[in-house]
């Protein structure tokens, strides 16, 4: 269980970034936060890791303060987060690396990891000898690695091809059907928003409140995106943005 | 693949070698003075020189170079990525704004004056110059270091110990080495005058005792040994730099 109460950031130069934002993601459940850019859904993602402080109200976890990052917490950027001194291997088991896990069942777990997100044979490159999908996939291999109960992902496919991208998120979808993660998606897409989230919360310009949360019920198929009800909800996310007066 | 552009560079480097000692051979013959030895004349003195002390010379003229270098890079580095941290950089930064453009060269009689006339103060005047250039640089790669990297480690519960292993170390390794190539110029120079006087050992001193005593294909061996000792060093640190971020070549 995820939320927000009241969250309101505002930054040291006055810069306001969030306002009064609430809302709760059950356990297993899966939400996207779609708002224009600058309306900052980065800065909310960066309060649920513990990286950063709200101002004012609480980021919740399971009950709890975030004050801290989390061990069943997973963190994806839009950038990938890659480290282009390590290698594939070496960047997607960084996060074992770090909570001191040994090297044989690092191998272990990178190894199989590596295999089901198609990235034997790469372990060896460096990520700049990768294509921008491969990069996002050895990210999610080192979040993925640390058997998280939640993911936050802050606009993760948006530097991607349309392509690509359509298959990461089918991916995820799986992804998430099958582990039954907390996802917790920002994007700039109506379209991945409406695909990938089960509660569509929609955030204004900043700084950034909630306007609309979207309940999506029909999500979960692959085939959501051809369907007539998939088109609907897209168009009643899109007038509630427009509604925020973007 | 890689072999065959390896070999290539090698062809590249012969053929600019034999071009610049082509030139100089044309040159010395040109102007038909005893004061522009033709390199062959050069290269006879240089072997007779490797039967003689040379070798000797250059051996300590590289030990002090290498000890200046070592002393410099043990100081700057670990300065100039502890400043990543804000704390750390408002102390750093104002020393760094005011001695910096100073020329330290000047400080000679001083560092004679307090630390003698033998190696050390040689190897200190080597290692406060090159010092400020490892220091500039290393300063500012860690903090241009974007928040980007930063944040994965934070979410991934990294201690800040762990930040400079993963992170702040290996971004700025490859500004550190370029900085250290860029020093050996300034290195050879601060040699040379460090050792053009109360001293009777290092190439500095060859140099100036072949000068006084015109004897040009000595001072021209002598001369060409410390420009092989400079590139002999770059050539290293070049190595070591391929070797050490190879992701930046991929």
């Amino acid at each position: 269980m995820i939320e927000a109460k009241s969250i309101a950031k505002t930054y040291p130069d006055g810069t306001g970034a969030l306002h009064d934002v609430t809302f709760d993601i059950r356990a297993g459940e899966s939400c996207a936060v779609i708002g224009p850019s600058g309306c900052g859904k980065t800065t909310l993602l960066l309060i649920f890791s513990g990286i950063l402080k709200p101002t004012e109200g609480k980021a919740l976890i399971e009950g709890e303060d975030v004050t801290a990052s989390l061990k069943e917490l997973a963190l994806i950027f839009q950038d990938y987060g890659l480290f282009p001194w390590k290698t594939v291997y070496e960047n997607a088991s960084l996060g074992l690396e770090l909570r001191g896990f040994g090297k044989r069942e690092r191998k272990r777990i990178v190894s199989s990891l590596l295999k089901d997100l198609d990235l034997q044979g790469f372990e060896k490159y460096y990520p700049k000898q990768l294509s921008g999908g491969m990069q996002q996939r050895v990210a999610f291999a080192r979040a993925l690695a640390l058997n998280p109960k939640i993911m936050l992902m802050d606009e993760p496919l948006s530097s991607l091809d349309a392509l690509t991208r359509e298959n990461l998120q089918n991916f995820l979808l799986q992804l998430w059907r099958q582990k039954r993660i907390t996802m917790l998606l920002v994007t700039h897409s109506i379209e991945e928003a409406v695909f990938l989230g089960r509660k569509v919360i929609v955030l204004s310009p900043r700084p950034g409140t909630v306007i609309k949360s979207v309940d999506n019920p029909d999500m979960g198929d692959l085939n959501y995106r051809t369907r007539e009800v998939f088109f609907d909800k897209c168009r009643e996310v899109r007038q509630s943005l427009d509604g925020g007066a973007i | 693949m890689q072999g065959s552009k390896a070999e290539l560079r090698w062809w590249s480097y012969l053929i600019t070698a034999v071009v610049i000692f082509g030139i100089w051979h044309l040159v010395a013959v040109i102007l038909d003075s005893i004061a522009l030895p033709t390199p062959v004349t050069v290269f006879f003195a240089f072997i007779a020189g490797l039967k003689g002390d040379l070798i000797s010379h250059l051996l300590i003229s590289t030990l002090r170079i290498v000890y200046g270098i070592a002393l410099a890079f043990s100081l700057a580095v670990p300065i100039g990525l502890a400043s990543h941290e804000t704390r750390v950089d408002k102390f750093v930064a104002p020393f760094i704004y005011l001695l910096y453009p100073i020329p330290h060269i000047v400080l000679l009689p001083v560092i004679i004056l307090l630390f003698g006339i033998g190696d050390l103060s040689k190897i200190i005047l080597i290692a406060m110059i090159v010092f400020f250039q490892i220091l500039v640089t290393t300063r500012d790669a860690s903090r241009n270091i974007s928040e980007n990297y930063i944040y994965p480690m934070l979410s991934l519960g990294a201690s800040r110990r762990e930040i400079y292993k993963h992170v702040i170390l290996p971004a700025c390794i490859p500004k550190i080495l370029t900085a250290m190539r860029i020093s050996v110029g300034t290195a050879i120079a601060v040699l040379f005058f460090v050792e053009s006087f109360a001293t009777y050992r290092g190439l500095g001193y060859l140099i100036m005792d072949a000068w006084s005593r015109a004897n040009y294909p000595d001072l021209y061996a002598a001369m060409v040994t410390m420009a092989l000792l400079g590139f002999g060093i770059y050539v290293l640190l070049d190595q070591v730099e391929k070797r050490v971020c190879r992701w930046v070549y991929v």
